[in-house]
């Protein structure tokens, strides 16, 4: 039986269904009416499903889309996703009964009544028997999983410990550790995910992986930022990047890492934070300040633009072009007008015209 | 003489600690192996079970995402679930910045990131994408996520927000807008404070103003708002959020 293409809606008494296409169509039922749901993850092909056991219907029932059903179940299922949020939320309502403290009141007329059937009562005693067992299994499943991963911790945490014992000599020696010796400390922290505590600051930097990633990445960026006018923000990198790679991605802190030796590596690009907090991959060969005299032409010859303004006329990302008119702010091109409607940038006339 | 030898001696104990260190260590890949084999799918699939993993992690002093070439990320596919999940969230934000200045529920982010990824692919909880926004924030973009009456707003811009400036979003969280009148009932600020932190979410654009109300202007939050209508994003939004 299929009820296809529809919204599902969970209030503290009802499970609602209504068709998405003929908004006359609307099924609900009583939360009351439910035994037990479970979950079926999604596989190849199939879509992940909540099932929800009902109890018989009683007798003075209104008619339903049918008149008896051989199953004492409903599958609802998710083609489009949402399965795990709902599934956590109709627990909660099943588990709170809420429905048994707050009096409906009017009851709301819906075109359509519950769906259930007439059922044999030996049918649900032993289906509950076998949902029973079945849980068991998850349920045991589930718990080896978490002692082994009880014991994967433990040996965790060993590790941790010593590393923190490591760092300890390192920094009474001060010197006395070879550089190799370091860097291989580092690279050990990295496996691990473990902050460096030597440092306090983002382990892992000055490791030869993110060394080596440097040099990937000033080889992957060189077209895509003389593209965008030779600057782009670290999000956008960290995007370009992550949708090139497909599998094995980057972390942030990976991309970050890696980009703040761009410099010490003599790579053609390097890393700039501006003071907002924004970071950006420049070219070496591009330098903001210069941008900047011809950013003054742009306002200069409009009058006056704000940022998103701006954006649109020289091909900018709206981000980008707000640092650029800051900049040019800071340097005492631009200045400012700052109202509810929005931040202008005019030329500073106070500066060419005193 | 005995100065050398004792700084000697002080070196080859921490060299015996590295060496001993990447013994351990090899040993702990072994087991993470075992353990991948038997349960990652347990991971991939049960999103319970990955906050317990966080969790655990948290607690020892391990971070899981850290790094693509950790052990966890390599071993458990960990790593690719959640940065891949940050490009998504970066881009639904992207393009719905200009309706809402950079401020999103985190149901409607959610929303979006679900009809982004598509039918087939694996399913996200809430809890996964906070994860992945915790981790986006080292990019400086001003990713940043602030509590609001039982649910979260995602800021994916770096305007500064303060204290005043968040409260004021809690408070305005309840009806989707505040007027001058209820921060000062509500928090017993006075009218001045009120209207600067009002005028600074207007400016960052994340607060549009209703002079037409009855009574007095309403202060409404577009990102509380489209929750209600939840519009798709169009093909020119899509066209933004893509670098």
């Amino acid at each position: 039986v299929k009820f296809d293409s529809g919204v599902l809606l969970l209030s503290t008494h009802r499970l609602i269904w209504r068709d998405q296409k003929n908004h006359e169509c609307c099924i609900a039922i009583p939360l009351s009416q439910v035994v037990f749901i479970e979950e079926q993850a999604a596989g190849i092909g199939k879509s992940a499903k909540i099932v929800v056991h009902l109890h018989p219907a009683s007798s003075n029932k209104e008619p339903g889309p049918f008149q008896s059903s051989k199953y004492s179940y409903i599958k609802l299922s998710f083609k489009e996703h949402g399965q795990i949020e709902f599934y956590r939320r109709l627990s909660e309502e099943i588990t709170q009964r809420r429905w048994e403290n707050i009096p409906t009141g009017q009851t709301i007329q819906v075109n359509k009544d519950p769906q259930a059937g007439r059922i044999r009562a030996v049918g649900i005693v032993g289906i509950e028997r076998k949902l029973e067992e079945k849980r068991k299994e998850t349920d045991k499943n589930i718990s080896e999983a978490f002692e082994d991963l009880s014991k994967l911790m433990e040996k965790a945490k060993e590790m941790v410990e010593l590393s923190k014992s490591i760092a300890n000599k390192i920094k009474e020696k001060q010197g006395d550790i070879t550089e190799d010796e370091t860097i291989r400390f580092k690279s050990y922290l990295l496996s691990m995910g473990i902050a460096n505590p030597v440092t306090r600051e983002t382990y892992g930097s000055g490791t030869h992986y993110h060394m080596q990633l440097a040099k990937q990445l000033a080889g992957i960026l060189q077209t895509p930022l003389e593209e965008r006018g030779g600057i782009m923000s670290l999000t956008e990198v960290y995007c370009l990047v992550n949708r090139a790679r497909g599998l094995e991605l980057l972390s942030p802190e990976d991309l970050v890492n890696a980009c703040k030796m761009l410099e010490s590596l003599k790579l053609p690009l390097r890393l700039r934070i501006f003071d907002s907090g924004v970071m950006v991959i420049e070219l070496q060969s591009h330098n903001e300040e210069e941008m900047v005299a011809s950013a003054l032409e742009t306002v200069s010859e409009k009058g006056s633009l704000t940022a998103d303004e701006f954006a649109k006329l020289v091909g900018m990302s709206v981000l980008l072009a707000k640092e650029r008119l800051l900049l040019a702010e800071k340097m005492g091109h631009l200045c400012r007008d700052d109202s509810v409607e929005g931040l202008r940038f005019y030329p500073n006339l106070f500066l060419t015209q005193s | 003489l005995l100065q050398a030898k004792y700084k000697e001696r002080g070196t080859v104990l921490a060299e015996d600690q590295l060496a001993q260190m990447s013994k351990q260590l090899d040993m702990f890949k072994t087991n993470l192996e075992e353990f991948a084999s038997k349960h990652k799918q347990e991971i991939r699939k049960n999103p319970e079970f990955r906050v317990q993993f966080q969790d655990m992690c948290a607690t020892i002093g391990v971070d899981p995402l850290a790094s693509g070439k950790g052990f966890w990320s390599e071993m458990l596919g960990v790593g690719d679930f959640y940065y891949e999940l940050g490009v998504q969230i970066i881009e639904v934000c992207l393009a719905l910045k200009h309706r809402n200045g950079g401020l999103i529920t985190l149901e409607e982010l959610h929303q979006q990131v679900l009809k982004g990824r598509g039918k087939f692919a694996q399913d996200v909880s809430q809890d996964d994408l906070l994860r992945a926004i915790r981790k986006l924030k080292v990019l400086g973009n001003g990713f940043g996520i602030i509590p609001v009456g039982g649910t979260y707003l995602i800021q994916s811009v770096p305007a500064e927000l303060n204290m005043d400036h968040t409260v004021v979003l809690q408070l305005a969280e309840k009806k989707g807008y505040v007027t001058v009148s209820e921060i000062r009932s509500s928090l017993k600020w006075e009218t001045e404070r009120a209207k600067q932190v009002l005028e600074h979410l207007l400016k960052e654009g994340m607060a549009w103003l209703d002079t037409q109300a009855a009574g007095e202007p309403q202060y409404w939050l577009p990102a509380l708002f489209t929750e209600l209508y939840s519009q798709e994003i169009t093909p020119e939004e899509a066209k933004e959020a893509i670098p």
